[in-house]
């Protein structure tokens, strides 16, 4: 294959001999000499005050090391959990999370004490043995309640449960109403939902007491994140410390923090002078790791008689939990992208963020951009359902057609063909024959419905012309390119890829830069002590920025190169052409040297004045702007009419993330992203009982769906290049999820359109279903 | 998750497994298949002093057909069960019922004694016992299903009395069981199976009270020539549903009027 | 307090004592050094421990160890130990992975599908593989995978031979 078509190819990952075979190494398969187990014993209650804690009886259990509290902790460990600014940089408070909790627990699985001992096994007994005097208090739920004054406390010493109240105006949007014909209003539900990845967190902390360094190995998303912060957190210099991700089985954005059980078992570790392994058990990681969603909203839509669509206000209620999560704040983006691919005079929303007695919510799959998505596609349908229009003409009618286009926050489109990829999904679907047959269906008495999802989503997050003022950070992306003297390449990177398959991706940017074998380029990721700072892997980012900076150290190499090739070749730079790895002078392509014999003479002597050895260069990038994939999505569902059981019937996705490196990994994240959203629209939801107790605490009542529940995904893309980087790519990661769960409940509600039924919440339950179709027909 | 310790002991004969149940006490466990037992150990919401391994016990594990009767030992794994021609044969019913028991590794593994010892009212194989008046084989007698399962994963079974086997009649004629769930692999919301005997209709309900419950009103009206819409309305008699994760009391019961005629309309 | 078994995996017989309440899992994992075979959840809902137990597809955290005395094992590092299993290549050349902790589970469970039944329908390998969760991949590459090393099997000529790239 020649190195010029690499970019574009659908290449088999090199990750996968060693995952299909059982020779990952993933944390659980990891062990270091002298290493002892931690087990976390955790509150049972939604709330509860801490009265009595008696660890004696399991300090003497068999084969325990140590049971350490929060006072242990405290002599250790400096520093709670961190909170981003994340769009809302002045919240109303934030309290302090210490990683145990001392006087009160606020919520079911918060760490108390910790059990350390020479076996799992013997782990788990003590901690039953640990005895501690709970006084249950009332737990706040619900946060209609929750923000009202004088509502009970999530935790004693707050002054409420408002955890910040933002407003975020994009427009007038007083004017933009004046001029409605029509105004539709709805509250649409964003349930608790779990990201369970199926590996749970994990770590390994060694403490070297004689170096006074630590490495932790641990199941993240951002190694070199968590280093910063656990250095801070134990005093260390960030240089002592050395974060090591190793295979991660999946994240879906449960691991783009620092957690409690790092700092924890990094303390233990310090404080007993062994290895220290944590271990999260599923149920564990049901409490423990923090939700996604969790979210309220009340819109309100103004629009003309013709479909124009003119202005959209939201409130978005969201449910944080007992502490902020550390990037909590951050889904408050969907007050900012709320109003879709669509123009809009004005975009009006406020964000509440309301403390309850719950595991924090943090970002899952999309984080923010799901929800608007959600939020505007039921707008569009309702508005259309409302002046009787087709949704495909009131959609086609408000696309934005041209780019850039900022939104009304000031956020810029950077390229985009809406119209395009819905033309092609109607085409797929053959969307007339459909309404046809739903008018026949329903003639029968049976409930056939079309869902469209037609959605833009910000990615590649992100510039720090923007992610400064908003997140308090810049969040570019790393990359070091090392061409070794035999001509093989190292490449280390920030990101950390948990299934995206970046070390293929990324050598095929690589090799095609280059100019070199594919096989000869080395990806290296997840140590701390490797690559330069990077922000890991999340919200679409890996390519669109960490894969630019990758690029761009390939172009310093490659620059650097012609500069030596042109000493060589005894030619002026501006006349030595690169060309597939060989370097020659224009018109005399025969003598030619190759990037590896130019790596060679670059390590040696005899370089042009002023060139220092060596062939390396490394990058931050920081993008001049997001990157804005678009899409739509079709679902057509069949409603049972007995039983309120919704089948899907087909899936369509049409996606455009501008040029593609791997066609096939990037057809595996749409896939997997559908499947996230219909499972949210469908079938998972974190449940409770009154007193705050989780009602779906494993996997037999949490409904992570099977092969079974899965309907077959029939997926195109469109072409849009971005303007933003050179290689004109946008981001993949989540847009299936971003799209999906709109286009099945817009297939639900028109479906059930002809019982006069506008709205459905998730997860349409057929219990749910049922009875709202029940409710209709009286 | 871990289970907590417990003493462990294998028995190769009935004798011997009772005698370890006697030696053991009240808090001791059949070890069969282990698929309901064994999830429930590691989250330990059980946790038996000991174990009586009877995953090798002689004499449990074939299926046999004499006089009018399929017995299955309590030894055969769910897999079997469904494979098996005597079974496909004799009672498609029970072959289809265990093809839709769990997932294909807990089929390779569960076992109908430990599906009956359990008592579960989700139970399927418990369901179909009752509904064709089968009879519970064990180490000390023969138990008519009618009297077996008594309440909430409670049966008429002592401490020391081991589940040899299942006797059912042999029925061949038109049946169906719908498992209503979420997931393909989920216990039944709601199940109904109905069985023609050749005489009468058999009609039995899954997960839709404390135990396993048959439906006289729905038989009776079939006997008394009622369309399968007709009697479906009398499914609701005697159920006893509860509210709870996965759905309403209302909506269960809603659901066995409507599986029942379907399962009559769709009976093969 | 300790029994001892002998069990033979992958074709090696091994003599070891374990406390009576050590799961296969945990055995495999941590006795043998077998660490393909993974836990990814309490109540044996997702397979990711799916080895076969005298050729059957079972949950290694649904047994204890001292069960499965004088009996043989196969876990995902036996499947391919000399060459990889056809459906080890399908996975592979069909994308039926992405972070692959739950790989090997589905990969055992596919295994004695194929083993039992070498022409499948899709409703077998639905039904084969219902006791497995993937959060990744939404399955579609999954029946993909199985679907190629189905027919890897029945035309090995056409077999799904993973392509490895080079420059």
């Amino acid at each position: 294959m020649a190195v010029t078509t690499m970019i574009g190819a659908s290449i088999q990952r090199r990750e996968d001999p060693r995952l299909v075979t059982g020779h990952g190494a993933y944390i659980d398969d990891l062990t270091r000499p002298q290493m002892v187990h931690m087990t976390v014993v955790r509150s049972p209650f939604a709330h509860a005050a801490i009265r009595g804690l008696d660890v004696a009886a399991a300090r003497s259990a068999p084969g325990v090391v140590a049971v350490l509290t929060a006072a242990d902790f405290r002599a250790v460990i400096g520093g709670g959990i961190p909170v981003a600014n994340a769009f809302v940089p002045d919240k109303a408070q934030v309290p302090d999370q210490f990683h145990v909790a001392e006087s009160e627990a606020i919520y079911q699985g918060e760490a108390i004490a910790v059990v350390i001992a020479s076996s799992s096994y013997a782990a788990a007994d003590a901690a039953e043995l640990v005895r501690i005097d709970f006084d249950p208090l009332p737990a706040v739920m619900d946060v209609d309640k929750a923000i009202q004054p004088g509502s009970p406390l999530v935790a004693s010493g707050r002054p409420d449960n408002i955890g910040w109240d933002a407003v975020f105006p994009g427009g007038d949007i007083d004017a933009a109403f004046t001029e409605a014909d029509v105004v539709v209003k709805e509250r649409i539900h964003q349930q608790r939902v779990l990201p369970v990845p199926m590996e749970g967190r994990g770590c390994i902390a060694e403490f070297d007491n004689y170096d006074n360094r630590l490495t932790l190995w641990t199941s993240t998303q951002v190694p070199h994140f968590v280093r910063l912060f656990l250095s801070t957190a134990l005093g260390m210099a960030e240089s002592q410390v050395r974060v090591i991700a190793p295979h991660v089985g999946g994240a879906f954005g449960s691991k783009i923090r620092p957690y409690p059980e790092e700092y924890l078992a990094s303390a233990a570790s310090k404080l007993l002078g062994r290895p220290v392994k944590w271990i999260e058990d599923r149920s564990e990681n049901l409490v423990a790791t923090t939700h996604g969603r969790g979210q309220v909203y009340d819109i309100e839509v103004a629009a003309k008689r013709d479909g124009t669509l003119l202005g959209l206000k939201l409130t978005q209620i969201l449910d944080i939990g007992a502490y902020h999560g550390v990037f909590s704040a951050f889904q408050v983006v969907a007050c900012l992208v709320a109003g879709g691919p669509y123009t809009w005079k004005a975009v009006h929303g406020r964000s509440i963020g309301v403390f309850t007695n719950r595991t924090s919510t943090d970002p899952y799959r999309g984080a923010g951009r799901p929800e608007a998505t959600h939020l505007c596609e039921r707008a569009v349908d309702l508005v259309a359902r409302e002046l009787n229009m087709d949704p495909v003409e009131v959609r086609r009618k408000n696309f934005v057609k041209e780019f850039p286009h900022p939104n009304n926050f000031g956020l810029v489109y950077d390229s985009g063909d809406y119209d395009k990829t819905l033309n092609r999904a109607l085409e797929i679907v053959d969307y007339p024959a459909l309404r046809r047959r739903q008018e026949e269906l329903r003639a029968q008495g049976r409930y056939l419905g079309v869902g469209l999802s037609t959605y833009v989503e910000i990615c590649g997050i992100g510039p720090s012309a923007a992610t400064a003022p908003a997140a308090g950070v810049a969040l570019v992306e790393s990359s070091m390119v090392r061409v070794h003297p035999t001509g093989s390449v190292t490449v280390t990177v920030g990101t950390h890829a948990h299934g995206q398959g970046h070390d293929t991706t990324f050598a095929q940017i690589v090799a095609d830069t280059l100019g070199v074998p594919y096989d000869t380029v080395e990806i290296r990721h997840g140590d701390t002590n490797e690559s330069p700072f990077g922000y890991g892997t999340y919200g679409s980012r890996s390519l669109a920025v960490g894969g630019i900076s990758i690029l761009k150290s390939c172009q310093k190499v490659v620059d650097k190169a012609r500069h030596l090739a042109a000493h060589v070749l005894e030619a002026a730079e501006e006349d030595v052409v690169h060309d597939a790895g060989r370097y020659h002078v224009k018109g005399s392509p025969e003598t030619a040297k190759t990037i590896g014999e130019l790596a060679f003479a670059a390590y040696g002597a005899g370089l042009p004045e002023g060139m220092e050895q060596g062939l390396e260069a490394v990058t931050y990038f920081d993008p001049p702007n997001f990157v804005w994939p678009f899409g739509a999505h079709i679902c057509v569902v069949e409603i049972d009419a007995e039983t309120g059981n919704v089948a899907i019937e087909r899936y369509v996705a049409v996606d455009d993330c501008g040029n593609v490196i791997n066609p096939m990994i990037v057809d595996g994240q749409i896939h997997g992203g559908i499947a996230q959203g219909i499972a949210q629209a469908l079938y998972e939801e974190v449940r409770y009982d009154e007193s705050g107790l989780m009602l779906t605490g494993t996997f037999l009542d949490y409904l992570v769906p099977t092969i079974a529940e899965m309907p077959h995904f029939e997926t195109e893309r469109t072409v849009t290049p971005s303007p933003t980087n050179e290689l004109g790519v946008k981001g993949i990661g989540e847009a299936g999820t971003i799209a999906s769960s709109a286009a099945v409940i817009n297939a639900i509600v028109d479906a059930l359109s002809p019982l006069g039924i506008r709205h459905v919440d998730m997860p349409a339950r057929p219990d749910r279903i049922w009875k709202m179709m029940q409710e209709a027909k009286a | 998750m871990i289970p907590a310790a417990f003493e462990y002991a294998t028995a190769t004969t009935v004798d011997e497994a009772v005698g370890h149940l006697h030696h053991y006490g009240e808090d001791a466990k059949l070890l069969a298949g282990g698929q309901s037992l064994v999830p429930l150990m590691r989250l330990r919401l059980a946790q038996p002093s000991a174990l009586v391994d009877i995953s090798r016990m002689q004499g449990v594990g074939s299926i046999k057909r004499d006089d009018g009767h399929i017995t299955v030992g309590a030894g055969v794994r769910h897999a079997d069960i469904e494979r098996d021609s005597t079974v496909r044969d004799g009672l498609p019913l029970l072959a289809e019922v265990a093809h839709e028991v769990g997932d294909a590794q807990v089929r390779n593994l569960g076992t109908m004694g430990g599906v009956i010892a359990h008592g579960d009212a989700a139970g399927d194989y418990c369901t179909l016992a009752l509904m064709l008046d089968a009879e519970i084989i064990t180490s000390k007698r023969t138990h008519p299903a009618s009297a077996f399962f008594r309440d909430v994963f409670t049966t008429a079974l002592d401490p020391d009395e081991v589940v040899t086997g299942v006797r059912f009649p042999v029925a061949r004629g038109p049946h169906a069981y719908i498992k209503f769930r979420r997931r393909l692999y989920d216990w039944a919301i709601a199940g109904v199976m109905v069985q023609d005997t050749g005489s009468e209709w058999r009609v039995g309900y899954v997960n839709l009270g404390s135990t396993p419950l048959r439906g006289g009103g729905v038989e009776q009206a079939l006997a008394d020539g009622a369309t399968p819409t007709e009697a479906a309305t009398h499914a609701v008699e005697g159920l006893e549903p509860r509210d709870d994760v996965r759905a309403t009391a209302e909506y269960k019961r809603h659901l066995a009027t409507v599986l029942t005629r379907r399962a009559l309309e769709t009976a093969t | 307090m300790t029994r001892s078994i002998t069990v033979t995996i992958n074709g090696t017989e091994r003599r070891d004592e374990v406390e009576p309440r050590l799961l296969l899992v945990h055995y495999l994992r941590e006795n043998c050094g077998l660490t393909g075979t993974h836990v990814g959840c309490d109540t044996s809902q997702c397979g990711a421990c799916t080895v076969h137990l005298d050729g059957r597809a079972v949950k290694s955290c649904s047994l204890f160890a001292v069960q499965v005395d004088g009996r043989s094992l196969t876990t995902i590092e036996g499947l391919g130990a000399t060459e990889m299993h056809p459906l080890q290549k399908a996975f592979w050349s069909e994308h039926g992975l992405q972070c692959g902790f739950c790989t090997p589970g589905f990969i055992m469970a596919a295994a004695q599908l194929l083993a039992d039944n070498p022409e499948p329908t899709d409703e077998d390998i639905v039904k084969a593989l219902e006791g497995n969760l993937c959060r990744c991949t939404g399955y579609e590459n999954i029946m993909r995978s199985v679907r190629s090393a189905v027919k890897a099997a029945r035309t090995p000529a056409a077999a799904a031979e993973p392509v490895q790239v080079g420059g």
